[in-house]
């Protein structure tokens, strides 16, 4: 929503309009074109002050390189960026003791460019951010498996090689902790609980700038010369790297702010908007998965802040915090770093068990198997999640007597991980299975992450850990748990619920041609190295053993057929929902969701009047079960609801619910 | 489960369905056990050249005997479940049993799930703890050592190469890595710059090289032969290019290896900094290893002073 100035759009609309839809003049419409040219101002003058007030700190003698600038002018970029788009005003107002500027309900394209309240806006916005994200990091994955196809030919020179490998890695899991809360969480939840809004809408629209806003700074980097250090930012190779780092440094803090906001925002919803009758057991499961990822996003970011923060300091005024020689030590940021670092994990994976037991029953047609226990399961894995961090440092020789008890937590993660395949098996038994477009990718869920997760009670067996910490066979179990398990997910996620998110219908054909693609060459590309890491190839190398250049050039090659498997999605996305959009019917897969349950377009509070929900939406098969949620006696069409309509057939209404 | 339809799948009772799944499982199942056991078990990485590289094959081996048969419990679940209760497509919409729940089912998956995750980690322990470690860095002072006479190397890693320093003949450094056989090893591995790893991968060794920090691994030999060694935790630019190869050789090649070497690098060795095991300080003015320029008026040598070697 534009934030406007004008007086009259403060009260009861601007003079000439449809009441209670803000006009305000051109000029104060805060927008991206605002906020690019707020976040340049904001670099610039942050690069100026940082040589102004430290033009002795030079990373190199006399190479001009001044950390404290690029730090200042990132930050001040970012904050640029959020005032230009608008973002800042309404806090500024209040603490400058003004009226604040009402954001206005509003029609049209421009919303999406915009500061907009609206989560069903915000989700959208999320769900084109997060998408950029995935195929910027793809080409950059595209691009170092290119490197790796031969040992001994190479593409790129071994700094720009790590660069790359870097860039790759810290995008992808920047993108991947929003990937499904951001677009999914932020545009269902409040449907399936039966609610207006999201707890705290400016809060929500403020994660996803925020979260665009790390995008370009972690962007940033190869323009800085990059940074060597992957994603995992060791240091103290942190502190030698060169300028790029502090765009790893101050993105992953502008990201990891936008993270707690948002993760903090789905758990307050969560618990404080459901719909009267919304019990927590009939809370849907992918509500559930939503409130344990946002749990975790917001208690265990600040620690990796905490960390970033400290690196800021040992490469800007030499504080030496992770320099042994200094005083400081190397230990600390892994300790910091993988404290955030596991836990993450899961908030990579607990979204994708959220959107399969949701897809499961809708594709069954029957109840949720053992509904408890998977709820039960993913509070419990955010649980265990902080308690499993040391694993990732087995040989590292940090607290080498407490191996046995990280062993032990990491494995007993298992046991709630393996109850979605208890929920998921359970459901299929005697079920009416179709095979529509997202329950393919529910199935291709099972089957990746199954690989994935027994790989990782290899890796967390201290002796197998020796040889296989550290190599190829690391890198594919992570890719078969995120991508596997997260991307499968969430791209079933989209065919299931874009109807129900644009109003249009996905091509079935294409989609069923990029399932296939992508699902046979993500085993192509993944499955071949988990033979390199056991044959001895360590991670983040360009040079390897011959013999090993036959597995890799089959990862590389299907890599490439994998990456065209998202052009197709794309084609398909571009057409069927804006070049020749197929207007979807209200409840496309019959589901019994409460979210299926409005007209198609979604009105714009959702809901004329709050439901009273009168059961869980699993019960398939169940003929005196009762309806899902008592709507009151109107229909919840805008017209018979009684709300204004603008002149695109946009429901409106004054002020916020 | 009431059997709603008289139609195929669903005439079948759960017994049937359950004995057809186990009927196909556990042939495959015993297969799976015995070609794991008898015919891939030797060629599992990473080998038989030390006992920590035969414990980790067989660790691997035990590991992949218990995931995939759950693999393929799971996999063929799934097919079974397509195979047979698949709705045919354009058939009318019909829903399926209401089943939500199933006491017994549950508790027997919480059951042998639970029973599988502490299995594995008693026998990950007993095999971390009885070989000394495993082969992976315990930290400076570690406390599953083996029995008997050891012989120390350091493993000294920078950025890009390790070199590796005899405290026990002389204090010889040298960047060829030689071990006898039939004898225990403790490498004492330490970086001089950045975080480094130290793998080597035919024995089945590895840990990671922390600046001014030993990290002690132990191994004992079984195998002449030569193994590969690779940094395995990023280190910057050169990382891909840090490996080289090590030897184990007999004993008494050893022996005269270590003479030989020993005389040839006397002018070297007498200027090397004094043997510690606490870390490793070539030189206490910056020169090497610092991350702040030594003529940075602003750097921590100038405000705090110069490091001191620590032995």
């Amino acid at each position: 929503m534009a934030i406007s100035a004008t007086a009259a759009s403060a009260g009861l609309g601007s003079p000439g309009g449809v009441p209670g839809v803000s006009s305000p003049s051109k000029g104060t419409r805060l927008n991206i074109g605002t906020g690019f040219l707020g976040a340049v101002i904001g670099y610039l003058v942050g690069h100026w002050l940082g040589n102004f007030i430290a033009s002795g700190y030079q990373a190199v003698q006399g190479s001009g390189a001044n950390n404290v600038a690029i730090v200042l002018a990132l930050a001040l970029g970012a904050l640029g960026w959020l005032t230009g788009m608008g973002v800042l005003s309404y806090p500024i107002a209040k603490l400058l003791g003004h009226d604040a500027p009402e954001e206005r309900p509003e029609a049209g394209w421009g919303r999406y460019l915009r500061f907009t309240l609206d989560h069903k806006v915000v989700g959208v916005q999320y769900m084109v951010g997060v998408l950029l994200f995935f195929f910027t990091g793809g080409l950059f994955a595209m691009a170092l498996r290119t490197e790796l196809l031969s040992p001994t030919v190479h593409l790129f020179d071994p700094n720009r090689y790590i660069e790359i490998v870097s860039e790759h890695g810290t995008i992808m899991m920047m993108m991947a902790t929003s990937l499904v809360l951001g677009p999914l969480g932020n545009f269902l939840v409040p449907l399936m609980i039966g609610s207006r809004r999201m707890a705290l809408p400016r809060v929500e629209a403020t994660s996803f700038w925020i979260f665009i806003s790390g995008l370009m700074v972690i962007l940033t980097a190869p323009a800085l010369g990059g940074f060597q250090t992957g994603w995992t930012g060791y240091a103290p190779l942190q502190t030698q790297s060169n300028l790029g780092m502090d765009s790893y440094l101050v993105g992953f803090v502008v990201i990891g702010t936008g993270m707690i906001l948002g993760g903090f925002n789905m758990v307050v919803t969560i618990i404080n908007y459901r719909a009267p009758g919304m019990r927590w057991s009939r809370l849907p499961i992918f509500a559930w998965s939503m409130l344990a990822t946002g749990s975790i996003l917001a208690t265990a970011t600040p620690v990796l802040a905490v960390g970033l923060y400290m690196g800021l300091l040992d490469r800007t005024v030499r504080t030496a915090n992770f320099v042994n020689s200094h005083g400081g030590n190397a230990f600390l940021w892994e300790n910091l770093f993988w404290f955030f670092g596991h836990p993450e994990v899961y908030i990579m994976a607990l979204p994708g068990f959220g959107i399969a037991a949701e897809l499961l029953p809708v594709f069954t047609r029957k109840p949720l198997f053992a509904y408890r226990v998977g709820a039960a399961g993913m509070i419990g894995v955010a649980l265990l999640s902080y308690f499993v961090w040391q694993h990732h440092l087995f040989q590292s020789g940090i607290n080498p007597d407490m191996r046995p008890l990280f062993m032990l937590t990491t494995e007993l993660i298992s046991i709630p991980t393996g109850f979605i395949y208890l929920v998921g098996m359970g459901t299929l038994w005697r079920a009416r299975i179709r095979l529509e477009l997202p329950m393919l990718f529910v199935l291709a869920l099972y089957f990746n992450f199954l690989i994935g997760g027994l790989t990782g009670v290899f890796l967390s067996d201290v002796p197998v850990n020796v040889t296989v910490h550290g190599s190829f066979f690391v890198l594919a179990h992570f890719h078969y748990t995120i991508m596997g398990g997260l991307v499968f997910a969430f791209f079933g996620g989209l065919y299931y619920w874009l109807p129900r998110i644009t109003g249009s219908m996905m091509n079935e054909t294409l989609g069923k041609i990029h399932f296939w693609m992508m699902f046979i060459f993500f085993n192509f590309t993944f499955f071949p190295l988990f033979i390199v890491g056991l044959l001895g190839m360590p991670r983040r190398v360009f040079e390897y053993a011959p013999r090993l250049q036959t597995l890799n050039d089959i990862a590389t090659i299907s890599s490439y057929l994998l990456g065209f498997s998202f052009v197709i999605f794309t084609i398909n996305f571009v057409w069927s929902q804006f070049i020749s959009p197929k207007p979807a019917p209200p409840n496309p897969w019959q589901s019994r969701g409460l979210e299926w349950m409005m007209p198609n377009p979604l009105p714009f509070h959702n809901f004329s009047r709050i439901p009273v929900i009168l059961s869980d939406p699993y019960r398939y098969g169940e003929p005196d079960a009762l309806p899902v949620a008592d709507f009151g006696s109107e229909e919840l069409r805008p017209e018979t609801a009684g709300m204004a309509v603008d002149a695109a057939g946009q429901p409106i209404e004054k002020g916020d619910a | 489960m009431a059997r709603r339809q008289s139609s195929s799948p669903d005439a079948v009772s759960n017994k049937t369905h359950t004995a057809r799944l186990m009927g196909m499982w556990v042939p495959l199942m015993v297969v799976t056990e015995l070609v794991f056991w008898f015919v891939l078990q030797p060629h599992i990485p990473p080998g038989r050249q030390s006992d920590s590289a035969q414990g980790q094959q067989f660790d691997i081996t035990v590991l992949s005997m218990i995931a995939t048969p759950v693999f393929e419990l799971v996999i063929m679940y799934f097919i079974y479940s397509l195979l047979v209760w698949r709705h045919p497509k354009g058939a009318p919409l019909v829903d399926g049993p209401p089943i939500r729940s199933n006491m017994k089912i549950q508790t027997a998956w919480m059951v042998i799930t639970s029973a599988m995750v502490f299995g594995a980690f008693v026998f990950g322990t007993y095999e971390l703890v009885v070989p000394a470690g495993a082969g992976g860095g315990e930290g400076p002072n570690p406390i599953w050592k083996p029995s008997g006479k050891v012989l120390p190397v350091q493993v000294i890693a920078q950025q890009w190469r390790f070199t590796y320093r005899y405290p026990t003949l002389g204090g010889f450094e040298t960047s060829q890595l030689v071990i006898p056989n039939h004898t225990e090893i403790a490498f004492h591995v330490t970086s001089l710059d950045v975080v480094h790893n130290f793998w080597a991968y035919q024995l089945g060794v590895k840990a990671d090289a922390n600046p001014q920090s030993d990290n002690v691994a132990y191994t004992h030999t079984n195998q002449v032969g030569r193994f590969t060694v690779r940094c395995a935790e990023l280190c910057g630019i050169w990382h891909g290019a840090m490996y080289n190869y090590g030897h184990v050789v007999p004993r008494a090649q050893f022996s005269s290896w270590a003479t030989s070497t020993k005389a040839r690098l006397a002018s070297n060795t007498k200027n090397l900094p004094p043997f510690s095991y606490a870390g490793y300080v070539p030189s206490a003015n910056g020169a090497a290893g610092s991350f702040y320029s030594p003529q940075d008026k602003f750097g921590p040598l100038e405000t705090y002073g110069a490091a001191t070697p620590t032995s």
